[in-house]
């Protein structure tokens, strides 16, 4: 079974609709990466898979291991293993990070009915994914995000995802505002992330990421549908030719 | 016409009340004389209503309608029931003292091994045998304020606890009042401390309801007198009953070289007041004042705060947090005032206020005096609901609605209580905020 199927979606903020249609099946295991020019519906996707308010569906369905995911509310879908790494990843002041994570993590796991974590092995998870991923201890026991910078706000958003170690990764726009540094440094993180149970869908405006998270597909997205689907060259193909000619397509 | 006849109906069952309550209340000749003064100045205007500017938001007449007659004092079921209740507070290393339904009990309090230059005495105690000096001195408060002169007149007990100069106390002294509230009843209790020169000390007031309490109300009132060079830190939390009436005031003079940090937190009570008068009478002299209300159903909760800047070369900080749900009403209102003299002065005040529901309101009135032409004073006010990315995020991680509206309101909250020195009262206002929350989900 897929573990998530978009199908015929369509989807309208107040008067204008953003996705005409849009289908997308995501099987275990499979890295799906979505490129497209801005405006053509990355983003909202992403935000009506995570239950995002605002986000009128018209028609079609979002299947999860063939679960009806529009029904469920945003803390129903994370507990079920849907994950999205936020483009802009908010700030929290006065919530610590570490008090963050663990009431998140205990919530899922309360949710599917599992034990809490308690806090000795809480707090060897976290320093363990955090090592891996550079983040400090410092970092840790400030206010969620505050104050930190756009690397280690995406580290921070990918530290979540090694926690929670969700089935289905979605990455809004990861790159955006990276240098290279931060940016290999939370592709590696997201790469020891792979697994054959999991999968994910990686939105990108740039081909550059897919140089360090290698898809297993590309879809090109384009006033609200997927245009064209392929392999990772198809990737290289749009570097060289733009989002011009399926703009034309669509 | 309506205000006078309810007036007239309110001030006459009570005339008799006081007729009947004089005979129990402590202290003859010049006690029961000021008693008499404050009760012929309570009757002059009641029960203050909404058309006396200070009390524009909270009108008692509409709200509290009477006075209840006076509680009986506490049998050993009622002090066994508060000692239940007593337990829920208990702060490691603090000094209690209990007051059950407006009484002193010596049973459920601390009295043994008092630190040297410590000297605690209870108000009836105080009215019947102390000093002239001391007598006067808890008839200070202005009876100006009707629900002053209601509590000068009706006072019963409370604590009379005095720090001797040089002395810095290592205990927290915890003042705890509880209601047994058995029968629908009211109680008046003051209590005074005066701190020396050179002292050091921290107070933490609770008011508390025992299991199974019935409407009751509290009046209460403080004096606090901190002398030079000595620090007071102060923490109040009301979490009396939902049916109930806390109406509490304090007046606070600081002498030079002083410190005053104060933290209070309303999360019980249906109709509460607590009003504050905090003078600067000596230069140099330092004030923070942090409150916090919690309110949700039909909770009425007033903040009325006035910092008197008479002399030069103060600071005072006032920062008031709100978070209303339902149909609850939280009113803020600051008046300072910065007298000719008190050049150098340097005033701030900032007022936030969350509202969880469409039915929630929060009033804000800040009233700025300003007589000297070399200060600094500013305050501000915003008012809103709780971020919703911010509850995207959280619950796109998993937290249930309520949940994340829970962690958020800790933050909004925890700032103001992270103005708590001592861990243990820090941990004490945590666990009041906890409880509102636990109770709201």
């Amino acid at each position: 079974m897929p573990l998530l199927e978009v199908k015929n979606l369509k989807v309208r903020v107040e008067d204008n609709e953003i996705l005409h249609g849009l289908s997308l099946t995501v099987n275990p295991g499979e890295v799906h990466a979505i490129m497209g020019p801005n405006g053509s519906g990355k983003s909202t996707l992403s935000h009506v898979i995570a239950g995002k308010p605002g986000y009128e569906v018209t028609d079609g369905q979002i299947l999860f291991r063939g679960e009806d995911l529009l029904e469920m509310e945003p803390d129903e879908r994370a507990a079920k293993g849907v994950f999205l790494a936020f483009q802009y990843p908010v700030e929290i002041p006065g919530v610590a990070t570490m008090t963050f994570l663990r009431t998140a993590l205990n919530a899922q796991r309360k949710a599917r009915g599992e034990s809490e974590y308690s806090t000795p092995d809480f707090l060897k998870k976290v320093r363990e994914v955090a090592k891996s991923l550079n983040i400090p201890q410092d970092m840790l026991r400030r206010g969620v995000n505050v104050g930190f910078s756009g690397g280690e706000k995406k580290r921070n958003e990918i530290l979540q995802m090694a926690l929670f170690e969700p089935a289905v990764c979605i990455l809004d726009e990861m790159d955006s505002g990276l240098d290279i540094d931060a940016l290999r440094i939370a592709a590696d993180g997201v790469n020891a992330l792979r697994s054959p149970d999991r999968a994910m869908v990686v939105i990108t405006h740039y081909q550059r990421l897919l140089n360090y998270i290698v898809p297993d597909f590309v879809h090109v997205m384009s006033k609200g549908r997927v245009v064209k689907s392929g392999g990772k060259d198809l990737a290289l193909e749009l570097e060289a030719s733009g989002y011009t000619q399926f703009e034309d397509a669509a | 016409m309506n205000v006078v006849l309810a007036k007239n109906e309110t001030g006459r069952a009570l005339s008799e009340s006081f007729a009947v309550a004089r005979d129990r209340l402590p202290g003859g000749g010049k006690v029961a004389e000021a008693r008499n003064t404050a009760f012929e100045a309570y009757e002059r205007v009641g029960l203050p209503h909404r058309r006396l500017e200070e009390w524009k938001y909270t009108d008692l007449r509409a709200l509290m309608r009477e006075v209840l007659p006076l509680a009986a004092a506490p049998d050993a079921a009622a002090l066994k029931q508060a000692a239940a209740a007593v337990k829920l507070q208990a702060i490691k290393g603090a000094r209690r003292l209990v007051l059950v339904d407006g009484v002193f009990a010596p049973k459920l309090s601390e009295l043994e091994g008092l630190e040297k230059g410590l000297a605690v005495r209870t108000l009836r105690d105080v009215l019947e045998t102390g000093d002239a000096a001391l007598q006067t001195q808890l008839f200070t408060p202005d009876n100006a304020n009707p629900m002053v002169a209601l509590n000068s007149a009706m006072m019963t007990d409370g604590v009379v606890i005095e720090i001797a100069n040089g002395v810095v106390l290592k205990q927290p002294l915890q003042v705890i009042h509880v209601a047994s509230g058995a029968t629908p009843a009211a109680m008046f209790t003051r209590s005074l401390l005066r701190l020396g020169k050179d002292t050091g000390a921290t107070l933490v007031e609770s008011y508390i309801a025992a299991e199974g309490a019935k409407a009751y109300q509290a009046h209460d009132s403080l004096i606090v007198a901190i002398g030079d060079n000595s620090r007071l830190d102060h923490v109040r939390l009301v979490e009396d009953g939902r049916d109930s009436f806390n109406i509490s005031s304090t007046v606070i003079t600081l002498g030079a070289h002083a410190h005053f940090n104060t933290f209070g937190m309303t999360s019980g009570a249906a109709v509460s007041r607590y009003q504050a008068t905090i003078a600067f009478a000596g230069e140099g002299s330092r004030v923070e004042t942090n409150g916090v209300n919690l309110l949700n159903g039909r909770q009425h909760a007033d903040t009325t705060l006035f910092m008197d800047h008479a002399v030069p070369h103060c600071a005072s900080r006032e920062v008031f947090r709100a978070v209303v749900d339902d149909r609850g009403h939280s009113v803020f209102q600051g008046r300072i005032i910065v007298r000719p003299d008190a050049q150098k002065t340097d005033a701030k005040m900032m007022t936030r206020a969350l509202l969880l529901s469409d039915d929630a309101e929060a009033d804000n009135k800040p009233e700025l005096e300003i007589f000297a032409d070399d200060v600094t004073c500013g305050h501000g006010a915003t008012t809103g609901a709780l971020d919703e990315s911010l509850l995207f995020y959280l619950r796109a991680r998993g937290l249930s609605e309520k949940e994340a509206q829970a962690l958020l309101i800790q933050a909004f909250v925890g700032e103001a209580i992270e103005s708590i020195v001592n861990d243990d009262l820090r941990e004490l206002a945590i666990a009041a905020a906890q409880r509102w929350l636990e109770a709201r989900a």
